[in-house]
Parts: C-alpha cells; sequence; structure tokens
C-alpha cells in the first residue's frame, strides 16, 4: 500500500512514517523551491534507495542459497588492479632478455656480492629540524649508512668525492618548507639517479603502537609489484641499498610497496606466532614516493640521459594506467 | 626665464612627469638615461642641458658604456664604450668630462662602480648551482593526495607483508631458526606416513594429531577455529618448552624485547593467557582424539 507523497501541502511539520512513503516516478526532488523542504525530501530519498537495494541484495542472497550448488559463481568486483591498462614491459619472471639484462646492468656487482654497499645520506640546503631528525632515522634503518651536512655544496662535486671514497649510494632528501618533500637517489659508481616526490612522511615519534628503536641487524628487504622494467630497476635499486645477507635474529624488515605508482616504505618487526600466523609491529619511519624522473647516468639536470620521466599530459591520461 | 628651468618648474614640481614616481620618503625618476635615479633638479635629464650618464649595454656582453647628452630632448648623444680596465675607465670618464661640473662626474663614476660590481655578482652566480623554482599545482597536488590516500587503502600494507614474510617461512629462507613442525607435516601429507615421519618429541606429536584434525575439517568452519585457536596456545606453550629445552636465543630475546615493550602485541599478551587456559584444554583433548580415531 503506497501513498503517494508528492510534494503536496498535506505534508507539514510531521512526516509520515518512511514505509508507508513511496515516491511517484515522476517526482524529483529538485524542482521543489523550498530548501528545506527540498533537503528534507532528498535524504528520504536517500533512504528509500538505500533499503531498496538492501532488498535486492537480500533478494539475491536468498536466491543464491536456494540454488545451493548450482548457483552462479560470485561475480569478481572491478577493481582498479583489474581494470589497469597492460603495460607491454610487464617482466615475465622468465625472461631471458630481462635476466640478461639484469647481469650486465650496473647493480650486477652489488648482487654478484662484489660490493658493500654504503650509503650517504645529506639534504639540500639548510635543513630545519624535521628533514635533520628524518635523516637520522633514516639512517639507523639503513645500515652502514652516513648523513652529511651539505653546507652548500654543489652535488656535481660532491660525487667524485663520494665515489672516492667507496660509498655505493647516495641519497639526498629534498626540503621545502621545513619538510622533506622529495628524494633524490643515485647509485655511484655511474648508476641510474632517482628522483622522487616524498609525501607523508611519519618520523618515529608520530607513528602509533611502535616498538623500539630498531636495532644494528641487517633488516631483510621485501619488494612487492615491481612489476615493468621500469619497477624492476627501481626494485633493484632499493634493494641495492641493503646488505645482501639478512640477520635473520635481528627480525627486522623493510618493505617497499608498490600500490598505483606510489612506493610506500614501512619499517617492521615480525614475530612469528606460529607458522600460519605473523604479528608485525611498525618500527621506524615511514613514508611514500612517487618516481618522478629515472636518468642513467649520475646526477646532473641539464645534460644528464633521462630513461624516464613523468609527463603529465602524456602520462596522467588514463586512471588505470601505471607505470611502475 | 631659461627654458630649462622652466621644463624643471613644470615637470619636475607641480605638474605631470611621466617617468617621475613616488613614495612616501622619495621621488624616483624613471628614465633610462637618469643619473642618481631620483628627482631631482640636478639628476632629471630633462631639466639639464648638459647631461652625462652610465649605463650598461643592452646586448648581452653586457658592458657599461657612457653616454653624453647634448640635450636630451635630441636624439643625438654620444656614447662611448669605458675600457674593461676599472682604474683606466675612471680615468677615461674623468677625461671626457673634463670640464664638466663635480656633481656629474661624481656620480658618473659612483655609478660605474656600482654597475661594474653587479656584473660581477651576475657572472659568479651563473656559475655557481642556481636553483629553480618549480611552481606546485594545487590541482594536481590535491589530485595526487588523494590517489596516495586510496592506494594506501588498496594496498593493505600490513596483509601484504604478513602474507610475504608467510610465504617466506614456507619456503624455508628462515633455515633452522623457526622450528614450526609445518616440513614434517607437509611430507606427512604427502607420504602418508604420519606417525613414522613424526618426530620422537611425545609434545610434537599432539600437535601433529591436531593438524590432521585440522586438515579433515576444514569444511566446518566453527570447529576449526576452536582448533586453531587451541592449536595455537598448544604451539606457544610447546614451543616455549621446547625453547627452553633447546636454548636458543631468539624466543629469549623474544621474550625480553616483549616484557620491556611499551605497547605489548596481542601475540605477547596472548602469552600470559595459555597460561591460565591449557589446563582447560587438555581436559577437552581425549575428546577430539578420540572422535579422529
Amino acid at each position: 500500500a503506497g501513498e503517494g507523497s508528492g510534494p503536496g501541502p498535506g505534508d507539514g511539520a510531521g512526516p509520515p512514517a518512511p514505509e508507508r512513503v513511496l515516491f511517484p516516478p515522476t517526482f524529483s526532488v529538485s524542482e521543489i523551491k523550498n530548501k528545506q523542504r527540498r533537503h528534507f525530501m532528498f535524504l528520504r530519498w536517500k533512504q528509500q534507495q538505500r533499503k531498496e537495494k538492501l532488498a535486492l541484495k537480500k533478494k539475491r542472497k536468498k536466491e543464491r542459497e536456494a540454488l545451493g550448488d548450482k548457483a552462479p559463481p560470485k561475480a569478481v568486483p572491478k577493481t582498479i588492479e583489474n581494470q589497469r591498462v597492460y603495460d607491454e614491459t610487464t617482466v615475465d619472471p622468465n625472461d631471458e632478455e630481462v635476466a640478461f639484462d639484469e647481469a650486465t646492468d650496473e647493480f650486477a656487482p652489488y648482487f654478484n656480492r662484489q660490493t658493500v654497499p654504503k650509503i650517504l645520506i645529506t639534504t639540500s640546503d639548510r635543513p630545519r629540524g624535521r628533514t635533520v631528525r628524518f635523516c637520522e632515522q633514516l639512517a639507523t634503518v639503513i645500515p652502514n649508512s652516513h648523513v652529511f651536512y651539505r653546507r652548500g655544496l654543489a652535488l656535481k662535486r660532491i660525487i667524485p668525492q663520494c665515489i672516492a671514497r667507496d660509498f655505493t649510494d647516495l641519497i639526498v632528501i629534498n626540503e621545502d618548507r621545513k619538510i622533506p618533500n622529495g628524494l633524490v637517489l643515485s647509485h655511484l659508481p655511474d648508476g641510474p639517479t632517482a628522483h622522487f616526490r616524498m609525501s607523508s612522511v611519519r618520523l618515529r615519534k608520530e607513528i602509533k603502537r611502535k616498538g623500539k628503536e630498531p636495532t644494528e641487524h641487517v633488516p631483510e628487504v621485501i619488494l612487492n609489484n615491481f612489476t615493468t622494467r621500469l619497477g624492476h630497476s627501481i626494485g633493484r635499486m632499493f634493494a641495492a641499498l641493503f646488505p645482501h645477507d639478512p640477520q635473520f635474529i635481528g627480525r627486522q624488515v623493510a618493505t617497499f610497496h608498490n600500490q598505483r605508482d606510489y612506493i610506500f616504505f614501512r619499517f617492521h618487526r615480525y614475530i612469528f606466532k606460529s607458522e600460519k600466523k605473523v604479528g608485525i609491529q611498525e618500527l621506524g619511519p615511514r613514508f611514500t614516493l612517487k618516481l618522478r624522473s629515472l636518468q642513467k647516468g649520475t646526477f646532473d639536470s641539464k645534460f644528464g640521459e633521462y630513461e624516464w620521466i613523468h609527463k603529465r599530459r602524456e602520462m596522467d591520461t588514463s586512471r588505470r594506467k601505471f607505470h611502475l | 626665464l631659461c627654458p630649462l628651468q622652466v621644463v624643471w618648474s613644470m615637470l619636475g614640481n607641480r605638474q605631470f612627469c611621466s617617468y617621475k614616481m613616488t613614495t612616501k620618503t622619495q621621488n624616483f625618476c624613471r628614465n633610462e638615461y637618469n643619473l642618481t635615479g631620483l628627482c631631482n633638479r640636478s639628476s632629471c635629464p630633462l631639466a639639464n642641458s648638459q647631461y652625462a650618464t652610465v649605463r650598461e649595454e643592452k646586448a648581452p656582453p653586457r658592458r657599461p658604456c657612457f653616454v653624453l647628452l647634448c640635450h636630451p630632448a635630441l636624439p643625438l648623444s654620444l656614447q662611448v664604450l669605458l675600457s674593461k680596465n676599472y682604474e683606466k675607465a675612471l680615468e677615461e670618464i674623468d677625461e671626457n668630462l673634463i670640464y664638466w661640473p663635480r656633481f656629474i662626474r661624481h656620480k658618473c663614476k659612483q655609478r660605474f662602480t656600482k654597475i661594474t660590481q653587479y656584473l660581477i655578482r651576475i657572472r659568479k652566480l651563473t656559475l655557481k648551482r642556481q636553483r629553480k623554482l618549480v611552481p606546485l599545482r594545487r590541482k594536481i597536488e590535491r589530485r595526487e593526495n588523494r590517489r596516495e590516500e586510496k592506494a594506501l587503502i588498496a594496498a593493505q600494507l600490513d596483509n601484504a607483508i604478513e602474507k610475504e614474510l608467510l610465504e617466506r617461512l614456507k619456503q624455508d629462507t628462515y633455515g633452522d631458526i623457526y622450528n614450526f613442525p609445518i616440513h614434517a607435516f607437509d611430507k606427512a601429507l604427502q607420504q602418508q606416513d604420519a606417525e613414522s615421519e613424526s618426530e620422537s618429541d611425545a609434545e610434537r606429536e599432539e600437535d601433529e594429531d591436531d593438524d590432521e584434525d585440522v586438515d579433515k575439517r576444514e569444511f566446518v568452519e566453527a570447529e576449526d577455529s576452536e582448533l586453531s585457536d587451541f592449536e595455537d596456545m598448544d604451539k606457544l606453550e610447546t614451543s616455549s618448552e621446547e625453547e627452553q629445552e633447546e636454548e636458543e636465543e631468539v624466543e629469549k630475546k623474544a621474550s625480553h624485547s616483549k616484557s620491556k615493550g611499551k605497547t605489548p602485541l596481542k601475540g605477547p599478551a596472548r602469552r600470559k593467557r595459555p597460561h591460565i587456559e591449557i589446563e582447560y584444554e587438555e581436559e577437552t583433548e581425549p575428546s577430539t582424539k578420540t572422535k579422529t580415531a
């Protein structure tokens, strides 16, 4: 039994009970001139929509149960990851060409265990307190790393000195308005340079339910979701920051998780409660990175050879297209 | 009245001069030939018959050159490129303005000095690193922040990390550190020699039976969860016993760190409970065993 409750004058301040109300199909909320009344009608319309949706769901569930085994399989919801535009450069794990490239690129010495990573962390000029603290925490997370202040020195002059002192990687944290917002990661003996935009930096004290300080043990590294060729090379860059043999006694793990071109960095301590359950506790800073450019040689913004730059107009056209 | 004086009385003092810029404290003159930059009777190029300036060339090799104006209104002006040598250039100014009023000579030399100094500074700065300011585009920043949030939600980082760690455990990357009987369990499944393959420790036999129970009962969810809970408690208890027997440093370290931790995990918090509940479990265990048998 439905009452047509249109914008009639009969409905005064007291609305009738919602169950009895049905909106006639020609009714449109936007035609009411009075704002309060319109708002009220809109809310009621929304409630009704929700009820209908719930009823539909219940009906479907009943049908499914009635059919039992013969029910059609549940529909998989579409996610952005499902709908991702297929990238031609996706790495196939058995690809020989990729394997050959990786055996001969700049990270081969690291992966062959010929070099031990030694990292130099620095900032842009005149870092403010937050950046300084972030650098210190980053230095505790990455083993064998040193923080140096940049007192106005040019990067092009620092790099030969670093190479002379056997550093393998250089990290420059760019600062703007007292917060770190960019990261330049350069593999030193002539390696690629990646420039990232850094966001949501949380220092250790800002993380809730955090554990104690990270110890000196070498952490494990988890690299998730680096699928394309570009992603693969970036993943290798990150892996090259950490020494090759993690100390499992320390039970620390550093994670670089790529999701929709955003790389999330987290640092955890884990404990295996059983073979099917593991507990993790977050220590250490966290931040997210988004790749802006990848350059072939060491840092040279004017004359360097860029392997990949993020070009907004060409690359941001589709919401389902990702490059990493 | 001298016509230039008329000019001055009109422009400078009273009426409109398009080169004149007034501020609260001073009047400036925007005329490009002005020597001092201020709007004065003596430095107004329009109101002086004899006038000279020093200014830099517009073209790229910016050098100071010397301009002589016979009459400011007329386009005729003499331009002299001053020499590159600082002292020589000063002498040249003096030579060219030999009988001119002191004021103009002095100001010319001052202006020349200023120009040379700022040109030097320009050249030095271009050699150093130049900071390029890249403007942030607000719409894009907002878009990227929003997408980052959504990506974070989609990533489900904790789950992903836990899954990865468990996989690594399964693939035996940790070696002998963790003594979960999963490998023995797998072998038992494949070769169907449960009792012969299991270790001789009595504690581990109990665990194996529980595993088998779980396996057979997977389709019944309620019982499975109970069993798995008890299983965990069991394993915690048994594992702690094992480690105490074998004196593994790992677990001791873990327990130490957990006891000192400020915010305890769910795991260690649970540890306190089994000490009370295990007695309850052991009563029910014989019943489950009889069911499988």
